[in-house]
């Protein structure tokens, strides 16, 4: 791995100058470095970082991809990662005209990293230095207590993703306010009209009291001295409320480390530092994961964008073409997440600068007219950056992907279904409807179970977690392992609540079908799902399961 | 870096310290073409976390699921199709029919040398047995040149130790050790006749041929981790064989629904499926014909490993007991693995019942073999029943 050379980096620079202009943002300061399929094969279990800590399960990565490579050798262009400054990788061999493009493909993935709002949480961290350190540690450790420490790193890895990402990234975003639930606030909302359930006069009579007390600027508790004296249980209820109140915010990683008495031990302390660091990681890689689509449909924007108007690209032009359409082409069937990016992009753009993203538009039915809308507010640019700033993955198909621009590039969800008589699987157009694509796109973005503590079921050394139902079943083979690493460093007996469909399904008779021929609507598999709640208990390493 | 020596030594520990080990002898196919596969055996392990799953339900089969697509047409229209079962031919065969065997006919040989490898790692670190009768008796007899003839005063290659022992006797002879304790070397008479060498001589080498045949039922039931299982097995089996004979070691591989059918590589048997229904006989059928035709029970040790999800359609399996009793009277081994579906219940399958009931497994233990294991069998089990199917 060394640095590329002094030509290459004034070519680097040079790009920087002509996305700066074109409004890309980003930090002077960037590493340049060449490395070989080989370095690259041994870097991707690292999520490309160097420094990370060494991990078992990293080498075996290495020496799969090494059989990977050997049946399938490539040439990845380039790999970027969201440091400061940030660092991307390339090949040797690159023509310099490849490389302007490439350039411009990582600023549009730097531009990302250093203005999206979900990348807050890692702007200020040096990751290198941050996972150096780490590194150092963990082999320190590894020193003293062997083959143990891998064992909490596994463990701890183990629940890496149920990490609480979105209040991590909020407390960057919004800086948390204070929630306390206040005395006055439960007398009158909650004692009052759900408990004591009074009637409007008597409720209205009480507010006036306390206008009157407040105004005397006598202390409140004047005031609820009258209340606890009429009601004696209004203290005792008002403690509880608020302890109840109190949610738990911690992620399950979180409370283990502050709760459990393992770890408490002496001799166990170390692996709070394991956890520690393993959930950094973990939070550190979440943006990454929910905007893959928006990150390399906005780095493919750029590169054809500002490529397209350098004067480098003469006497290249079908070169870029052919480079440019194995990166961003349309796949017949399947999910090309730089393809499906940039046209969403250019969408974007193109409703914005004809103001179609209006009331006007919206309230229009007539098919020829919306043709022809036109609004000409030419804000296009400034739209997507807004969209490169506050979106993620999920909003961003959410909100942006909509009839229009279905038929624009002539989408839609494609199926595959076994056709009996002639034994070959299908391929056919299941659907063309915006929302059915939308959903189909949504299912396969990254969305980890919702799993938390339940603090008050976490008695008698037993630590209760509860999966949130969301009519989506957990992937049964992975429990036991998961659930002997949480057992460990828990160090007692973890229960954990989760749905399962019922093996058999409940099938309505379609009788909507029987005096109108034509085609039913088919009801989505999960609707006619029966699901039954199912406590798993892992306990001295031995798994059992309970239906309830 | 890291070794496979060492992860797997790793991996064994971890079964001390009461985990499971995480270690899967994983392998990456590429088709080549004209049946030339390239195989690699690397390690694979999964990072157990809390996912979601995908819902299957029972009766799914057809849905193949949905991804994005682009192009012209209405709601329904079919835009594609491709077989289910893919013929052997057309495959790509025609374009390259007129290369020599020359051009990558190393495919082959690469999978060899890399099972040879697993075989090793199976038999040492996972402690299979060594097969004690190779049955020598059908053999395939060819000579092969070694240094191992003596001779004395001339040779190639000088035998010190036999050399000493002559000198130390000629000595003895001549009354020139005075002192058996004292031995003095730099007084020794030496007679050039003294000298023992090693001569190049041919010498008859016995090899044990085998000969597998690997039957998989790829019928519609057989989805997911059952033919990953049987699949799994039959490529540790295959190395381990493999290994023991000294790569002297021939394959073929039948698939089955309703019909047998013979495949020409290790990739298509492990890559098809269909969607149909089973009839075990059907395979049986096949290999005793194959065997009957090609009069291969003259010159291989045949050893037959059928996997299957245990389901078949002749419920008495009377057919197909038939069929194995033919087998058993030129066979090494029968190895029947039933991959049990986890909704199925423990021994109600089919195959596992009328084998039973045949009584097959009492007569001849050392004929057959019977194993059953669950679906969500982990190499550890995988490898005891190559164990149980072995011995």
């Amino acid at each position: 791995m060394e640095l590329v050379s002094q030509h290459v980096k004034g070519i680097m620079e040079e790009c920087k100058i002509r996305a700066r202009d074109a409004g890309l943002c980003f930090d002077d300061e960037t590493l340049e470095y060449i490395v070989t399929n080989r370095d690259m094969i041994e870097l991707s279990p690292k999520v490309m970082i160097p420094t990370l800590y060494d991990y078992w399960v990293h080498d075996v990565r290495v020496l799969s991809g090494k059989g990977m490579y050997e049946l399938y050798p490539s040439n990845p262009y380039e790999t970027v990662i969201n440091t400061r400054p940030a660092i991307s990788y390339y090949n040797d061999n690159n023509p310099d005209w490849l490389n302007v493009m490439i350039f411009y493909h990582v600023l549009g993935h730097i531009d990302f990293f250093q203005n999206n709002l979900f990348y807050k949480n890692t702007w200020d961290i040096d990751l290198t230095g941050q996972a150096l350190s780490d590194k150092r540690l963990i082999s320190r450790l590894r020193a003293e207590k062997g083959r143990w420490v891998d064992y909490a790193i596994e463990f701890s890895r183990g629940i890496d993703n149920i990490v609480s990402y979105h209040k991590e990234i909020n407390q960057y975003v919004m800086p948390r306010k204070s929630r306390k639930l206040s005395r006055v606030d439960f007398y009158f909302d909650t004692f009052l009209q759900v408990i004591k359930k009074v009637s409007a006069s008597e409720y209205l009579k009480e507010i006036e009291r306390y206008n009157l007390t407040s105004k005397e600027e006598q202390p409140v508790d004047e005031f609820f001295t009258q209340v606890t004296s009429i009601y004696p249980e209004f203290d005792e209820m008002f403690r509880k409320a608020a302890e109840k109140s109190k949610k738990n915010d911690l992620d399950v990683m979180e409370y283990i480390m502050t709760h459990s008495v393992f770890l408490r031990e002496e001799d166990n302390k170390w692996m709070k530092s394991i956890m520690q660091i393993v959930r950094n990681t973990s939070l550190y890689f979440q943006p990454q994961i929910r905007t893959k689509i928006m990150n390399e449909g906005w780095a493919s924007f750029w590169h054809d964008y500002l490529f397209m108007n350098d004067d480098r690209i003469n006497g290249h032009e079908t070169d870029y073409a052919k480079v440019n359409a194995q990166v961003t082409a349309m796949p017949k069937v399947g999910l090309n997440p730089y393809a499906l990016g940039l046209r969403l992009f250019d969408h974007i753009m193109d409703m914005e600068d004809k103001g179609r993203y209006s009331l006007e538009y919206f309230m229009l039915r007539d098919e020829l007219e919306r043709r022809e809308f036109n609004g000409q507010l030419n804000t296009g640019f400034d739209r997507i950056f807004k969209v490169r700033e506050d979106y993620c993955d999920f909003t961003f198909i959410n909100q942006f992907v909509d009839q229009e621009f279905m038929n624009r590039h002539e989408l839609f969800v494609a199926g595959k279904r076994l056709n009996q008589k002639r034994l070959t699987w299908e391929y056919f157009i299941k659907s063309k409807n915006a929302g059915d694509y939308r959903q189909m796109i949504i299912d396969t973005l990254y969305h980890p179970p919702v799993i938390d503590v339940v603090p008050s079921e976490s008695v008698d050394g037993i630590l209760f977690l509860k999966h949130t139902f969301e009519h989506k079943p957990l992937k049964t083979d992975f429990l036991e392992n998961t659930m002997i690493g949480i057992e460990y460093l828990w160090g007692g007996p973890v229960k954990l609540e989760t749905h399962e469909p019922a093996q058999k399904a409940k099938v309505d008779p379609d009788y909507s079908n029987l005096m109108t021929p034509g085609p039913a609507v088919p009801m989505t598999k999960q609707e006619r799902l029966d699901w039954k709640k199912v406590v798993y208990t892992m306990e001295k390493r031995k798994l059992t399961r309970q239906e309830q | 870096m890291i070794t496979l020596d060492e992860l797997l030594q790793r991996d064994k520990q971890r079964e001390e310290d009461g985990f499971k080990r995480k270690i899967r002898i994983g392998r990456l196919v590429k088709p080549g073409r004209g049946g030339k596969d390239k195989i690699v055996v690397v390690p694979t392990t999964v990072e157990e976390k809390f996912i979601h799953d995908e819902i299957k339900l029972d009766q799914d089969d057809t849905d193949g699921g949905s991804t994005s697509g682009t192009g012209q047409g209405e709601e329904g229209d079919v835009i594609g199709e491709e077989p289910v079962r893919p013929s052997e031919e057309g495959e790509g065969e025609g374009e390259d029919a007129g290369q020599g065997p020359g051009e990558g006919s190393g495919g082959e040989h690469e999978f060899e040398a890399n099972a040879y490898e697993l075989g090793k790692v199976l038999s040492q670190d996972f402690e299979l047995p060594n097969l004690t009768d190779k049955g020598k008796k059908r053999t395939l007899s060819r000579y092969v040149y070694d240094l191992t003839d003596k001779h004395q005063g001339v040779g190639q290659f000088l035998d010190k130790k036999a050399t000493l022992k002559r000198i130390v006797q000629t000595n003895i002879s001549l009354g020139n050790i005075p002192d058996v304790s004292r031995i003095e070397p730099s007084e020794f008479i030496v007679s050039p006749q003294d000298l023992i060498y090693r001569i190049l001589s041919r010498e008859k080498d016995f090899e044990s041929q085998a000969l597998v045949f690997f039957l998989r039922d790829y019928s519609g039931s057989m989805g997911g981790k059952t033919t990953q299982v049987v699949v799994s097995q039959h490529v540790m089996l295959y190395s381990w064989l493999l290994y023991q004979y000294e790569k002297q070691v021939e394959t073929r591989f039948i698939l089955h629904d309703t019909e047998a059918r013979e495949v020409s590589d290790f990739y298509k048997y492990h890559s098809y499926k269909v969607a149909g229904g089973t009839k075990v006989v059907s395979a049986y059928r096949l290999v005793n014909e194959i065997v009957e035709r090609e009069n291969l029970d003259r010159d291989y040790n045949i050893y037959i490993f059928h996997g299957t999800d245990g389901d078949d359609w002749d419920k008495d399996g009377k057919e197909a007991i038939e069929e194995l009793m033919k087998m058993m009277t030129y066979v090494a081994r029968i190895g029947v693995c039933v991959v049990e579906h986890s909704y199925a219940g423990k021994n109600k399958t089919e195959v596992d019942r009328y084998i039973r009931a045949s009584g097959l497994l009492e007569k001849h233990p050392t004929l057959i073999k019977l194993d059953v294991m669950g679906e969500d069998s982990d190499d550890t089990r995988i490898i005891q029943g190559i164990k149980t199917l072995i011995t």
